[in-house]
């Protein structure tokens, strides 16, 4: 990881709406956050909640009927939501990049894969053809591609499901962009195949210190690859922090149910804690906190009135009555429990590694 | 599971089901698997994309007439059963749900009447009174309304579809459920529901499933056992116990390695095994061998011995 202080990416704000014959639907409701330099930040949230409306918000490709109702996403100084045609096509082909889940959607079918990867060299940075298929011939190497020589000029069909993936991460990188956004890119695949992929794209991170943003709604996949996540709710980002805080010590109860809803190789036990009900129709969002339908913790001003992020570390929001001082103490389920156990004690074995290592810790410092 | 005295509902020996049988293009999809599943289990069947999984499904629930094989429910042959009433009782006993809620439930009828298929085709219901009241008691056991019966399936939402289609197979009192990744296309928080549902109903109407997964805690959270297939072959089979916490098969280990767990220490620390399928290339004939037990691997008779070692290293009780 190569993460700095630095933002590269600063959302504010944001409101969105898309005009359907049903009415408005509300589909993200004030969200706010920022990625920096080189870091992986997670998205994750149930079907609809709107990870990747926001995301597409920051390429600027939203649909014909959406309506920004409000926001800034500032990349470097420059809000997207005001750039021209022009100016975001330049955006998307060099400087922020992105893969879907199924992989087959963004190759073209009738063009060779080499073609496919040198095409954004030649369109962005004018380079000549031999040039451009040198490069990606080097990239299909760095992402994998074995007898890659042979193999620049077979069609998409002819590469597995993994392979093809291979080959849109190619072409999502060929440029160094500055910001990759995966939305979903392993669902698709097979847990081996997903761990093959999961692994190259930390490896290139490392080496262009490429910021990712990851969408998913795998836990497991998010523990693996986040260095911080932020978990969305009916259009709401309801709760951000280090994937540690997340994973470890999570506030909000749509947290909690997500992660003990999710079995682990260890889980046992006739039930497995679900959340009940279903999400809410964003065309007429509830007031006050939208989950609070489903949350057996759910206090009456749940009901009233929204939650305002509350500050559990520097790094730490959620926007869960919960938090407010006032708030009647609860007792998380009991997998979050053992979750807190699990992290305090990994923090005092931190703690006791460094007294008896002061020396190393100094000089990893320098 | 008491494995001594329970009974077999399934019996599936030496079942192929190749496709394009003799062309250029064949395909062994399910190539030489043989198992048992005991009444009131869940058995899990786990392996990658294309390994067969679906495929043995729909054999042993004879969507597909089988290559070679047999399958054997309560004793009796299926493969060639020519007994009309037998065929059509097996045809109501064993019953499927299906991956794509959205897919599966034809958009033009009401939700009332794709239940209540299985119920007019075995006429099972004495009047109309008794078949709406069926419908009205089976939309309850999913935890759906009475009165989503006069709705149409778009007006539901994925986790309620699932329901719908747990509806139509319990409508014709079935014994044993085939449930081809029933919670792939849900949402985690919606999984968790149906998981549980599928529990319950099995512990109230005793039923036997064969549950087909790729994500593999959630199949080894619901299997009691459970079989690991790859290209078309039975590797492993053993206790969900057993298989996860001990597996003795090196595509077992290889696959279990690479399951992503929702703790970020855990994956800090992962170590994935490799797994090279040459290995189950070349000549060497392989049966599933009983090596420790309850615990099958498939082995060629020299490859026995290492099997015995490795699970007595990972301290099971060796035959
Ligand atoms: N073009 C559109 N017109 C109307 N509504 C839309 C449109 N695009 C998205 N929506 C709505 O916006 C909301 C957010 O959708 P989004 O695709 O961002 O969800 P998501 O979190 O990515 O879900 P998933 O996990 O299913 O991909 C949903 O309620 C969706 O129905
Ligand atoms: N009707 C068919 N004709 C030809 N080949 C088929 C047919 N059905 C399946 N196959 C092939 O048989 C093999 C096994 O397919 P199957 O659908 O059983 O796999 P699976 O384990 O269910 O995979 P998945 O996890 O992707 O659902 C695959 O190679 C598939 O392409
Ligand atoms: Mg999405
Ligand atoms: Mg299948």
């Amino acid at each position: 990881m190569m993460e700095s202080n630095e933002n590269i990416l600063e959302v504010e704000n944001l409101k969105i709406n898309f005009k359907t014959y049903a009415g408005t639907v509300k589909a993200i409701r004030d969200v706010s956050f920022n990625l920096k330099k080189g870091e992986t930040l997670a998205i994750v949230g149930e079907s609809g909640s709107g990870k990747t409306v926001t995301t597409r918000s920051i390429m600027g490709l939203l649909a014909n009927n959406a309506v920004v109702e409000g926001g800034t996403v500032m990349f470097h100084d420059q809000d997207v939501l005001k750039m021209t045609e022009k100016q975001l096509q330049d955006l998307r082909g060099a400087k922020i990049a992105q893969i879907f889940q199924d992989p087959m959607t963004s190759l073209d079918p009738t063009m060779r894969i080499g073609r496919q990867i040198a095409e954004p060299l030649m369109v962005h940075k004018g380079m000549s053809k031999a040039k451009a298929m040198a490069q990606a011939l080097d990239m299909m190497k760095l992402v994998g591609i074995t007898n890659a020589e042979n193999r620049i000029n077979d069609y998409p069909h002819q590469f597995s499901g993994g392979m093809r993936q291979r080959i849109v991460i190619a072409i999502a990188l060929i440029n160094y962009p500055e910001i990759l956004i995966a939305d979903e890119p392993t669902t698709a695949l097979d847990v081996t195949i997903q761990a093959q992929i999961l692994d190259l794209m930390r490896e290139l991170q490392n080496k262009i210190s490429t910021s990712i943003i990851f969408i998913t709604h795998d836990l497991g996949v998010v523990a693996g690859m986040a260095d911080r996540v932020a978990v969305m709710y009916a259009g709401k980002i309801v709760e951000y922090g280090t994937v540690d805080e997340i994973f470890y010590n999570p506030k909000h109860p749509y947290t909690w149910g997500l992660l003990s809803s999710m079995p682990t190789l260890e889980t046992n036990g006739d039930e497995l804690p679900s959340i009940p009900g279903t999400p809410p129709d964003l065309l007429d969002p509830p007031t006050g906190d939208a989950f609070a339908p489903r949350n057996s913790y759910a206090l009456k001003i749940d009901t009233e009135k929204e939650p305002p992020f509350f500050k559990v570390s520097d790094t730490h929001y959620a926007a869960t009555w919960l938090l407010h001082p006032d708030a009647p103490k609860v007792t998380p389920p009991v997998q979050i429990v053992a979750r807190q156990k699990q992290f305090a004690e990994m923090q005092k074995k931190l703690a006791a590694e460094k007294l008896s290592h002061p020396v190393e810790e100094e000089e990893e410092r320098q | 599971m008491d494995y001594h005295n329970a009974k077999k509902v399934l019996e599936v020996s030496h079942l192929k089901q190749y496709f394009n049988v003799g062309k250029k293009d064949e395909v062994k999809a399910v190539d030489d698997i043989s198992f048992d599943i005991y009444e009131g289990e869940t058995f899990g069947l786990v392996g990658e994309s294309g390994s067969g999984k679906t495929t043995a499904g729909r054999a042993i629930i004879h969507l597909y007439t089988p290559t070679s094989g047999s399958i054997k429910f309560h004793g009796d042959e299926v493969v060639g059963m020519k007994d009309k009433t037998k065929m059509k009782q097996f045809r109501r006993d064993m019953q499927m749900i299906f991956q794509d809620p959205y897919a599966s439930l034809n958009p033009r009828m009401k939700v009332r009447d794709i239940i209540a298929e299985g119920i007019d085709i075995n006429h099972l219901a004495k009047s109309k009174e008794d078949r709406d009241k069926r419908v009205a008691e089976l939309l309850e056991t999913v935890g759906l309304n009475r009165d989503h019966g006069s709705r149409y399936p778009h007006e539901f939402s994925g986790g309620q579809r699932q329901r719908i289609g747990i509806a139509r197979a319990l409508a014709v009192e079935p014994k044993f459920i085939i449930a081809d990744e029933p919670i792939s296309a849900l949402d985690v928080s919606i999984q968790a529901q149906v998981v549980n549902l599928l529990k319950q109903l099995q512990k109230e109407r005793h039923l036997t499933y064969l549950f087909i997964a790729h994500d593999l805690s959630m199949v080894k959270y619901i299997s009691d056992r459970i079989g690991v297939l790859h290209y078309g072959r039975m590797l492993e089979v053993g206790t969900s116990d057993e298989v996860y916490n001990h597996p003795l098969h090196d595509y077992t280990r290889s696959l279990l390695s690479a399951v992503p767990i929702p703790d970020p220490e855990y994956e800090r620390t992962r170590t994935q095994i490799g797994y090279d399928p040459k290995y189950e290339q070349g000549d060497k004939a392989r049966k599933l061998v009983e090596i420790a037990e309850h615990h099958w691997v498939q082995a060629s008779p020299d490859e026995i011995p290492m099997y015995q070692e490795r699970a007595k290293k990972e301290g099971l009780k060796v035959l």
